[in-house]
């Protein structure tokens, strides 16, 4: 991707993939008329890959800075989201995970510098 | 698919759009801070609206943007952004009974518009497939006017947060908020103690291995989070599908 916002066509063509992607999922098991099925480990790897898949992108974003482990504590994310993930187990739902976490990261991120 | 006036005719349209608008207000808020993260992560606005209208996924859009902006290979976003979705692989076995006496285009359009909310909503309001022409129709209606809603809350405020963003400087740091939707997502998968596990794993995984090239950390985590949950599986005799039901 270029960075400052610019436009460029391989990440267009990465987007057009990515809602091929999207299609091929939601409609992976009716797209052909004959009915089949998954192999017995792909069935046991749909318990972990989605979690694990996510996992692996979000952990790296919240504790690294630059391709380093972060050294320190005074890092804003790591309070936003632990506040996040308390919120969600009290509460639930996607929005009051963000408001809370971001109500915790904001102030000690703009008003803290961290 | 919303289009169709023979759809919307139907009585079910209605009730699909009442019963999804209470949700509304989450998937809209949801989808104002995803083009708000796209934007504040160093999208331009042109791959932003293209990647809102085109791929329609909350989650795999947030996914795809840390790895877009690393400059990976295409295949680790793509394989990512599979991975990401599996969820929906296993929902369309569910649908395909409720689909398959449609024509291919049909049934296509209404399993790409279909997310977890429809979904969920759906198959709760008719746990059996349509037997007759007319619960045909009617469930077809009553999905239709689900997505309906769902699709108008997300574009409309996708867009609307593509917009704010450009207000907004680059310094606050609103982009977390995408990384703070997926905080919520990898949490409500955790359901397991084996997920909890493979999520753990696998970000373990990811950060250590982050000098990998071509984003291949993720890859990695993924896999080893995998193997090493299908190995405590066997050494301890654990039953995927019973953990599913505690």
């Amino acid at each position: 991707m270029s960075h400052g916002g610019e436009t460029d066509l391989w990440t267009l063509a990465v987007i057009v993939g990515l809602a091929g992607v999207t299609v091929l999922t939601r409609c992976f098991f009716f797209i052909l008329d004959r009915p089949w099925g998954l192999p017995e480990w792909a069935h046991r790897a749909l318990h972990y890959a989605p979690v694990a898949a996510l996992a692996a992108v979000i952990i790296p974003e919240i504790v690294m800075t630059q391709g380093h482990l972060i050294a320190t504590f005074r890092d804003a994310r790591l309070y936003g989201a632990a506040a996040g993930a308390a919120y969600f187990f009290w509460r639930r739902g996607v929005l009051g995970t963000m408001l809370a976490g971001m109500a915790v990261y904001l102030p000690l991120h703009l008003g803290l510098g961290w | 698919m919303f289009l169709s006036s023979s759809i919307r005719r139907q009585p079910e349209f209605g009730q699909g759009v009442r019963e999804m608008s209470s949700a509304a207000m989450g998937i809209g808020a949801w989808g104002l801070m995803t083009g708000v993260a796209m934007l504040k992560s160093g999208m331009s606005v042109f791959e932003a609206v293209a990647m809102t209208l085109l791929v329609y996924a909350g989650s795999s859009q947030l996914a795809a943007i840390p790895l877009l902006i690393a400059g990976a290979p295409a295949w680790v976003v793509l394989a990512t952004g599979f991975c990401v979705n599996l969820r929906f692989v296993v929902f369309s076995l569910h649908l395909r009974p409720y689909l398959m006496h449609m024509p291919r285009w049909r049934r296509m359009m209404h399993g790409y518009l279909t997310a977890d909310m429809s979904y969920a909503l759906f198959t709760r309001r008719y746990p059996q497939p349509p037997t007759t022409e007319a619960e045909k129709r009617s469930q077809e209606a009553y999905l239709t006017g689900n997505y309906c809603v769902t699709w108008c809350a997300w574009m409309g405020m996708s867009l609307i947060g593509i917009v704010l963003a450009n207000m907004i400087p680059q310094n606050w740091g609103l982009g977390f908020a995408g990384v703070l939707s997926l905080v919520a997502i990898v949490c409500s998968m955790a359901t397991t103690r084996l997920r909890v596990l493979a999520a753990l794993i696998a970000g373990v995984t990811a950060v250590a291995a982050y000098a990998l090239p071509l984003k291949l950390n993720i890859v990695a985590g993924i896999g080893v989070a995998v193997l090493l949950c299908f190995w405590l599986e066997k050494q301890f005799g654990l039953d995927p599908d019973a953990e599913d039901d505690q």
